[in-house]
């Protein structure tokens, strides 16, 4: 806006004083605000965390109880290693095999590792699962939310092909690792699981197959 | 050649429009703020796709440090009439043989922050002038087998507040033995269903890719 600022000179021939808009100095205001929003910035938690569902089993206090029996054909371990590794091994191993360990096969975290090793294992519920949530998201099928979630999880409850996945923690496994194997297991849908602690001859399996020596390790126990 | 006589004035540049949209930020940055509390320890919690939220209150939360360290902080509950954390901590010190004063307990339940500070200290702790003392003093919670203080916390923290939640915040880099150890306690207090806390990932999977 353009403003014609005449000058004017009175009768009595003083100067008036000009009519400009007096300017006001926004530099320490800006300042202080750029203070402020950098502040705000760093304190304020945008992100809430979120958390993740996990139920362990009854501990076995009565020595005479004896843990519950699952189907040997059914089951594959998964042991978290060191390193970030991951080695998993079908079925379980009796006593008398004790000398005779089976191989272990060994795999990662990455999208074509464990990953792949799971959706093998349980395709057929996964596909199910799948198909199920396909259908409502394309609209054939009307049902809320939490229908959702319960429809899923009898899904799960039902199925009885799928894995019993036993998820075993090496002593230098990480936290992170465990997070990790858990969160798979909901990507993959996965029915049956369990966080178990580690047999003896399972530690000694991975230290063969991760080329640690059990001398060391017990000598640092 | 004549020579061009700039204005030697600096420009005035008009401040008004970045003072505007700093105002907007600012209001909106402190009407959406949920400050961040400030932990004893560093930690980055791992990733999973789970989007459920963690709930605001009835919570107990175990942090585990990557150096081993456990730390534990519950809160006041839904209303702070109920006030459990003070007495908590009075179950605590009844428990240890310790009497609490009544400024001891405000303090107690005005400071938000997760601790780790074995029973025997805690008075120090709550007394101490300023968080340099206090850090000091945040060694991590006792929970071995002869001296199980965690084990305690989770007893009078479940006596005092039956709806309380188990919450596990633990580094990515935290050794296994440490959590085994604290899931081994939980799981002796019959605490079986809990919450492991983690940031957001995305995870996508293609269908095709498994059918091979």
């Amino acid at each position: 806006m353009a403003e014609i600022i005449q000058e004017e000179k009175g009768k009595d021939g003083k100067k008036k004083t000009k009519k400009h808009p007096p300017h006001i100095d926004m530099t320490p205001m800006v300042d202080l605000m750029c203070l402020l929003i950098v502040f705000f910035m760093l304190t304020t938690a945008f992100s809430k965390s979120k958390i993740m569902e996990i139920v362990l089993p009854e501990k076995i206090k009565d020595p005479n109880q004896e843990a519950p029996k699952i189907s040997a054909s059914r089951t594959q371990n998964i042991i978290l290693g060191p390193d970030n590794k991951v080695y998993t091994y079908p079925g379980t191993v009796k006593p008398e095999n004790y000398n005779n360990l089976p191989p272990l096969r060994e795999t990662d975290f990455s999208d074509s590792g464990v990953r792949q090793i799971l959706l093998g294992w349980n395709r057929t519920l996964f596909k199910k699962i799948d198909d199920f949530n396909q259908q409502v998201l394309r609209g054939e099928m009307e049902i809320s939310q939490d229908s959702v979630q319960g429809a899923i999880r009898k899904l799960k409850s039902d199925d009885d092909t799928g894995p019993i996945v036993l998820i075993k923690a090496y002593k230098e496994a990480n936290y992170g690792n465990f997070v990790d194997i858990l969160d798979e297991m909901n990507i993959c849908g996965i029915a049956r699981y369990s966080v178990v602690d580690i047999a003896f001859y399972e530690e000694q399996m991975v230290e063969a197959a991760a080329g640690i020596s059990s001398d060391a390790e017990s000598s640092s126990n | 050649m004549p020579k061009i006589k700039l204005p030697t004035k600096s420009p005035r540049i008009d401040m008004t429009p970045m003072v505007d949209l700093f105002s907007v930020v600012l209001i909106f940055l402190m009407l959406t703020t949920t400050m961040r509390q400030p932990e004893p320890a560093i930690v980055d919690t791992p990733f999973s796709i789970s989007e459920q939220p963690t709930p605001d209150f009835d919570m107990m939360t175990f942090l585990i440090s990557n150096d081993g360290k456990v730390f534990m902080n519950f809160d006041n509950g839904p209303d702070t009439l109920l006030q459990y954390r003070p007495k908590i901590l009075q179950e605590m010190g009844n428990r240890y043989g310790i009497e609490f004063t009544e400024a001891e307990l405000r303090t107690f339940e005005k400071y938000k922050s997760s601790l780790g500070v074995p029973i025997m200290q805690m008075k120090e702790f709550l007394n101490a002038k300023n968080s340099k003392a206090r850090d000091d003093l945040q060694v991590g919670i006792p929970l071995d087998s002869a001296d199980n203080q965690l084990g305690m916390w989770i007893l009078y923290a479940r006596q005092v507040n039956p709806q309380i939640q188990a919450c596990l915040k633990g580094d990515a880099r935290a050794e296994f033995p440490v959590v085994k150890k604290v899931l081994d306690i939980l799981q002796e207090r019959n605490v079986k269903r809990f919450n492991l806390i983690t940031s957001l990932e995305s995870a996508k999977i293609n269908l095709e890719e498994i059918q091979q």
